[in-house]
């Protein structure tokens, strides 16, 4: 167990060395530059800029100003949005909430709606449910995000006048049923995509079980139906899931972002847009960390998980 | 055709007619042909026959663990206590598997679930029919492990399926079965997997188990061995039908379908008990597949005593030949036994 902590922790890092050089030097190295965002500004000249830039630390050795960088960001300081001056970890972390509030709904809906799906389109294989459930699930697929969200926008909100058609609050009321009121059409529009591709995989992973010899067993038992469906079919089809949430928890950052944007949601996926928009380098830099360290938390959970939940495998 | 062997008491279990058909592409194949038997408390009855002749799908159908109506369709009628489960719903089914019928099946290293512990494996088939509480079913848990003769129970109920031996596996499978003591219980090849040592352990269990509660037992399997191990009477299948069917000492020394002859004849005697042991022999030819039987005695093309314009014409019924206790599907039974008298006259 420790000897696996210590690998996983080692890999991790490692991974996280690996994107964070790969990240800086490609940013740095693209046409631009942090310091294009000053160039625009009227009656800068070259001399300033050229101040600027030493000030910054930007007139040094690339390589020296990646070391100077990881080692800030080993001690926690991830450096200053050049935005607003406010420090990285803060203005990612006031994202953060945002889209864990979108993703959490919109994750919650998927997989309950995604396994039920899955598991009663497997159950009831090529019977009409299970044919409507698969041409949906690939209308879903086909039909691009911010599509549907501007239709959705267009309906809901323009022409029923329903729903607001963006934002996470009314400035002024911030309730609770304000929140949830904001909350629906991106969280369902979200959903849609991630439902489909839940129980296409939900689907498949309980055909794989669903003619093992121990569902047999467990109908010969004498168990009630519901019974053999809830522990001997899904409990067994949905440990290959867990592998696949964890691949998906890093999608918190890319995966709303288009959604983010059509309903102007002031998450993470609008802060990297905006980011990029402002060459704002230690804010791309931070998201990408983010989404690297994610994406270890998410594997390594989704090990654990699977651990946890089929005694064939042991961590290690 | 039947031939009860304690006809005082009625049948535990009584098959009429069984006919299974499975459907793919739009057509029907026969695999079971309207087959009868019964069995009664205490006795066990040997369903033997090469692969494929149908006894895995005989015995689902018992359970009706077939697939359902639109792949599959059931005939005939399999009576229990007065009830032709074939007429339950599935709902009313549940309560029949499990203490009318349960099933010990061929594959030990598969029918356990791998992510739960056996002991919840064992508990839950006694949760859903019984009103206990966790204390008394973790009780009966443990006195089942003991009866199949589990060493260190109380340790072995957490265990996993994948931490056991197939023997133990297969002995879980057993305790499992017969939790809620069952009137009949049905073994498909239960030791089939299994090593020559923990076979011989496992047959002990069963007739064991078997003297002590008197249930029925229907024993399915390929081994001439075990059935002579462990069977009263003997039932030989082919081709989704009864050839031949009689008390275990008739139907070992004097086997009168030449398909069973065929069968018993490369397997070595028994000197003791002079009776013939261990595994099906093979015979020539293959076993029609379903849906392309020939014409008349589906054995015909691989039968030595085979006569064109006899047996390639009608199928022989299941009939007694003047012994009413051991019948035979043969048109040529009279001339097959005058010849054997000729051949021992010689
Ligand atoms: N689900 C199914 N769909 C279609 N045909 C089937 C199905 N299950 C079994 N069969 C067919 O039924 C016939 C009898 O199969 P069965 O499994 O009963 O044989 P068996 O006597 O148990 O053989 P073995 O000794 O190999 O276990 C075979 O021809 C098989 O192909
Ligand atoms: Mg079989």
């Amino acid at each position: 167990m420790l000897r696996f902590l210590l690998n996983r922790v080692l890999q991790g890092a490692v991974l996280i060395l690996i994107v964070s050089m790969i990240g800086f030097f490609v940013i740095n190295l693209a046409p631009g530059g942090p310091l294009s965002q000053y160039a625009m500004t009227p009656g800068m000249s070259q001399a300033d800029l050229d101040r600027i830039a030493a000030q910054m630390g930007l007139d040094r050795p690339l390589p020296v100003q990646y070391l100077d960088w990881l080692g800030n960001m080993l001690i926690g300081d991830w450096g200053n949005s050049y935005r607003d001056q406010s420090p990285v970890l803060d203005v990612v972390w006031r994202h953060m909430w945002a889209t864990l509030l979108l993703m959490g709904t919109s994750t919650v809906i998927s997989v309950a709606l995604g396994t039920l799906v899955g598991v009663l389109g497997a159950l009831k294989r090529y019977s009409i449910f299970d044919y409507m459930a698969t041409v949906g699930a690939m209308i879903a697929l086909s039909i691009p995000t911010f599509w549907f969200g501007l239709v959705a926008i267009f309906i809901f909100a323009l022409e029923l006048g329903w729903l607001p058609a963006g934002s996470m609050y009314t400035v002024g009321d911030q309730s609770l049923g304000d929140y949830l009121i904001h909350l629906i059409m991106p969280s369902i529009v979200l959903a849609l995509v991630n439902v489909a591709i839940w129980s296409r995989y939900m689907r498949a992973a309980t055909l794989d079980v669903i003619d093992q010899d121990y569902v047999r067993t467990a109908k010969a038992k004498g168990l009630p139906h519901l019974r053999v469906v809830s522990a001997h079919i899904v409990r067994n089809a949905l440990i290959p899931m867990i592998t696949l949430a964890g691949l998906q928890l890093p999608t918190i950052i890319g995966g709303a972002l288009v959604t983010e944007t059509v309903f102007t949601w002031p998450g993470l996926g609008r802060l990297f847009i905006d980011s990029l928009g402002y060459n704002d380098y230690p804010v791309i830099m931070g998201l990408l960390m983010f989404s690297a360290i994610l994406t270890v938390i998410g594997n390594f959970l989704a090990d654990v998980g699977v651990a946890l939940a089929d005694p064939r495998i042991r961590l290690g | 055709m039947t031939t009860p062997s304690s006809s005082t008491t009625d049948p535990v279990l009584s098959v009429r007619d069984l006919t299974i058909r499975f459907k793919a592409r739009g057509r029907e194949t026969p695999v079971v042909h309207g087959i009868d038997f019964d069995i009664h408390g205490g006795e066990t009855l040997a369903l033997v026959g090469e692969s494929g002749s149908g006894k895995s799908v005989t015995s689902f159908a018992l359970m009706r663990l077939l697939p359902d109506a639109r792949h599959c369709t059931i005939e005939g009628q399999v009576n229990i206590g007065g009830v032709n489960l074939l007429e339950l719903t599935e709902r009313k089914m549940t309560s029949v598997r499990g203490p009318k019928i349960a099933m010990i099946f061929q594959e030990p290293l598969t029918s356990l679930n791998p992510v739960h512990r056996v002991g919840d494996q064992i508990a839950e088939a006694i949760r859903y029919h019984r009103k206990m509480t966790r204390a008394q079913i973790r009780d009966r848990v443990l006195e089942l492990l003991t009866l199949v003769g589990i060493p260190d129970p109380e340790r072995r109920m957490s265990a996993y399926p994948g931490a056991m031996s197939g023997g133990m596996r297969q002995r879980v499978v057993i305790a499992m079965a017969l939790a809620l003591e069952p009137d009949l219980l049905i073994a498909d090849e239960p030791t089939t997997a299994l090593d020559v040592t923990v076979q011989a352990q496992i047959l002990e269990l069963l007739r064991d188990i078997q003297n002590r509660t008197g249930m029925a037992m229907l024993f399915i399997t390929h081994d001439f061995g075990v059935v002579a191990e462990i069977a009263d009477r003997v039932m030989v299948m082919y081709s989704g039908r009864i050839v031949e069917e009689g008390r275990l000492e008739d139907v070992l020394t004097q086997p009168r379908m030449p398909y069973t002859q065929g069968l018993l004849s490369s397997v070595p005697r028994l000197e003791d008990a002079g009776l013939r042991t261990g595994a099906l022999g093979t015979i020539e030819g293959f076993v029609p597949t379903a849906g392309n039987l020939p014409d008349g005695c589906s054995f015909h093309p691989r039968c030595p005593h085979a006569r064109p314009g006899v047996c390639d014409t009608a199928m022989p019924a299941l009939e007694p030949h003047g012994r009413p206790d051991h019948p035979v599907r043969c048109l040529r039974i009279e001339d097959i036994a005058a010849s054997d008298m000729e051949d021992l006259s010689v």
